[in-house]
């Protein structure tokens, strides 16, 4: 059994949850993978029971989990805006974005969330899309991503009260 | 309608069974039946290939559906079509297919009809769907189309649009391993066969190891990774290690910021690349591949997955493929993001379920890789040319590129140009005719500056250098590197110094932290170069700078540090100016670097719509009673220039900060 925020979590769930993956060490990136999906980011007893199963230390575990940056240690937004700072991205103004992102969210340094963990800002290594730039992807809750290409101060705050709405209509 | 496939037997006198294909297999399904003689057999592949062409009714719309159309929202337009054929009861076969690189015509749709031109539609919107279809299958009008591919004479408005190949952007292209991109249906395998596939792995099956090598070293393929190292001797020396078992992988890892032609050919051809790792398994002994793909970039983990899962159930992957006795299978790995995972030894740590960390080399993989045992590590796109050169031969892999460097390489041009997309030519191709005759030369009304090629790890040429030739070695003496093919060019709306403090806030954030020089050197010299920028410089920085670089450059432990320099020492070589006006003049030529510059606004040209104050993140801008016009408060201004880019007139201006 291993104890979690939110009640415990038997041997019975972790089979679940790394269905169809072998236990190998060589599937621990694999297996962290799963846990940030089931969680929204890796909690401490989420990287144990990765690393029980595929079979190496915690230790180990949390090297590699704090190694890559698609892993998140701390909660993320329900909507996470990924600014892309590529080259193209860069020069044609997604420095700009991300500082007025930052700025409208009220995020001070060293933040990623918003304190209603509505928001997370946070820089992206480039999508590809450099047709586009600038490019910025929100990754919304149910998996699916919007992209929002040639981004601008206006584009995002209107894709920022959209999503607020979208929020308010909900808790309604 | 038929539902037989090529891929399926044609009569009961084949003894070919799905997953069991017997060594002439691919050629069979092109020029067959071979093992027995039938008129009608024949006939049932000619009529196939039709359909593959044109549909099962003699109709076909291809929607491209790859990251970049994605983006563009090609989705949309796919839905929009499906309803659209359905409403007006066309019989219309509506497919998906890959992209063409074109970027700056996403999304674009592509009509075809047996006595149509076919015709190539850019930016198109849902909402102009039935439109166009209504035109082209009803009215048989072409005349809105972007491009032909062919003339035939039947539709209306078809001397008003240019032919495909006739423009320059296709025209100066040399199309060898994107051939099939924007053309075939990336899930389909049975039309990856129609159009050449696996006709080079049946060839080496039948022709034996050796004699690949032979052809590959023959060819001079070097790797397109960024190194340029030749293939055929990596191959033979993994080949010549008594160790067992061996691994190839596929370094689909494609991290340059700027560069996505491996994106795009796995998105819309990955049956070539898992074909040349098969290939290349073969030729040194393993009996495991696999694909690493950079987290970025899903769609094209999904696209090597449903390739390899149809290549298994074909029989081209697994037991005795093609009953040749070589067992192989592949297993696609999609990253956790990391940029030094593109590193080979950082990546085969990575595959272990390690950190990736790099490591010393020698041993190198092809002697000791992944678990110790010899890993032969290619990039896609030179895997893709394996596969290729084994299908149409050396010799016309030859014809095109330069003495040290046969072939082609796909580039992609992006920044400050008019036509962003993924470009093949022939190696030596000049960096001026694939900036301004295939992308179309400098966006509005500025002037290019210079050129970015090689991502992090190359280096700034300056616009007097364009007519240089792209090989390894002309660009490696200029200070850059051909790298993956990542090309961005720089405009005079952009400053150098940043550029290069750009670099290396990439390179300082993606060092793995293994090696001093590279983890503590970069930040350094990042340190200097955000000083410099702030207009806080001293002379003594530009000596410092240099002398980092050095270091770093010469003792880190890989190829991340060992490049990551490269953009400062090309700036400090070809944009000395730029650098002593920050530090001197306290001036930023560019006006680019905020602490350098201020905003002001025109009140004449201003119309007072508000924008700028609206959009202000820290009310800087008040509104001027009398006038009614807005001014911005230089106290409380931080320079970030929102007001700038929102502006609908251009009323606001930068100045620098000193004058």
């Amino acid at each position: 059994m291993v104890e979690s925020e939110g009640g415990t979590l038997s041997k019975n769930c972790s089979e679940d949850l790394f269905k169809g993956l072998a236990r190998a060490p060589h599937n621990l990136i694999e297996a962290l993978r799963k846990v940030q999906a089931v969680y929204g980011y890796l909690p401490p007893e989420g990287i144990k029971l990765a690393a029980n199963y595929v079979g190496v230390p915690f230790a180990q575990a949390y090297s590699v989990a704090t190694f890559y940056h698609q892993y998140s240690l701390e909660p993320i937004g329900k909507y996470r805006i990924l600014v892309c700072m590529g080259t193209a991205c860069h020069l044609s103004g997604n420095s700009l974005n991300i500082e007025f992102l930052r700025n409208v969210l009220g995020l001070k340094q060293g933040q990623k969330t918003t304190r209603d963990r509505l928001f997370s800002v946070e820089e992206a290594r480039c999508f590809g899309c450099c047709g586009l730039a600038p490019v910025i992807v929100v990754q919304k809750p149910d998996g699916s991503n919007e992209i929002i290409g040639r981004a601008n101060p206006r584009s995002l705050r209107a894709t920022l009260e959209r999503y607020r709405r979208l929020e308010a209509g909900e808790k309604k | 309608m038929s539902c037989w496939s090529l891929l399926d037997r044609c009569c009961e006198k084949c003894s070919c069974t799905l997953n069991n294909p017997c060594s002439n297999f691919i050629d069979c399904r092109i020029t067959g039946p071979l093992c027995h003689d039938d008129e009608q057999c024949r006939e049932l592949r000619t009529r196939r290939f039709e359909e593959l062409r044109y549909g099962e009714t003699g109709s076909k719309i291809r929607v491209p559906i790859a990251s970049c159309t994605l983006a563009t929202g090609s989705e949309a337009v796919y839905n929009a079509i499906r309803e659209a054929v359905g409403k007006m009861r066309l019989k219309v076969t509506v497919t998906i297919t890959g992209c063409h690189g074109l970027d700056f015509i996403d999304p674009w749709v592509e009509f075809t009809a047996k006595d149509m031109p076919t015709a190539i539609y850019g930016n198109v919107k849902p909402g102009d769907v039935p439109k166009l279809i209504e035109d082209y299958f009803i009215k048989r009008d072409v005349s809105k189309a972007f491009v032909l591919r062919d003339r035939k004479g039947t539709a209306a408005g078809e001397d008003k649009v240019p032919l495909l190949e006739e423009l320059d952007f296709w025209r100066k292209q040399y199309k060898w391993v994107s051939r099939n991109c924007g053309f075939v249906n990336p899930e389909s395998l049975e039309e990856y066969i129609a159009n050449g596939g696996y006709k080079g792995l049946s060839r080496a099956l039948k022709e034996g190891p050796e004699r690949v090598i032979d052809e590959i070293l023959r060819s001079g393929l070097r790797g397109r990774g960024g190194a340029g190292f030749p293939t055929g001797i990596k191959w033979r020396i993994a080949r010549q290690q008594s160790a067992t078992p061996k691994y190839v992988v596929a370094n689909a890892d494609e991290g340059d910021p700027g560069a996505f032609m491996n994106r795009l050919l796995a998105e819309s051809d990955p049956f070539r690349i898992v074909e040349g790792l098969t290939i290349a398994g073969y030729t040194v002994g393993a009996s495991q591949g696999y694909i690493f793909v950079r987290a970025e970039k899903p769609l094209m983990a999904r696209r090597f997955q449903i390739a390899v899962e149809e290549a298994r159930r074909h029989g081209l992957l697994g037991k005795n493929i093609l009953n040749s006795g070589f067992d192989f299978d592949i297993e696609v790995i999609l990253s956790a993001g990391a940029f030094v995972c593109g590193e080979e030894t950082a990546m085969l740590a990575a595959i272990e379920g390690k950190r990736a960390w790099p490591r010393q080399r020698p041993p190198y993989p092809a002697e000791r890789g992944l678990w110790n045992k010899p890993t032969v590590i290619n990039n896609v796109e030179t895997l893709a040319h394996a596969a290729t050169i084994m299908a149409e031969g050396a010799n016309k892999f030859t014809e095109v590129g330069t003495e040290k460097t046969k072939g082609t390489k796909m580039f992609c041009v992006t920044g400050s140009v008019q036509r962003v997309g993924a470009y093949e030519v022939p190696v030596g191709t000049s960096i001026r005719c694939l900036v301004e005759e295939l992308a179309g030369g400098a966006m509005g009304n500025c002037k290019i500056k210079a050129v970015q090629i090689g991502g992090p790890s190359g280096g700034c040429i300056p616009a007097n250098l364009l007519d240089l030739p792209i090989d390894y070695e002309t660009l490696q003496s200029a200070g850059a590197i051909m790298g993956s093919g990542g090309i961005v060019v720089i405009s005079d709306e952009n400053c150098m110094v940043d550029v290069a403090k750009f670099f290396l806030t990439f390179t300082s954030a993606e060092s793995c932290g293994k090696c001093v020089p590279c983890r503590v050197g970069l930040r350094v010299m990042w340190n200097i170069l955000n000083k410099i920028t702030n207009g806080e410089g001293s002379e003594e920085d530009i000596d410092t700078l240099r002398q980092l670089a050095e270091t770093v450059r010469t003792s880190s432990l890989c190829a991340l540090g060992g490049t990551a320099p490269n953009p400062v020492l090309s700036t400090l070589r070809y944009f000395m100016d730029e650098y002593k006006a920050h530090i001197k003049d306290r001036v930023c030529p560019a006006y680019v670097c905020s602490a350098l510059i201020k905003y002001r606004i025109n009140e004449e040209s201003c119309i007072a719509c508000r924008q700028c104050a609206l959009n202000c993140p820290v009310n800087a801008i008040f509104r001027v009673e009398e006038s009614g016009k807005y001014r911005i408060d230089e106290k409380a201004c931080i320079s970030c220039g929102v007001c700038f880019t929102v502006c609908p007139v251009k009323a606001i201006s930068k100045v620098s900060a000193s004058g």
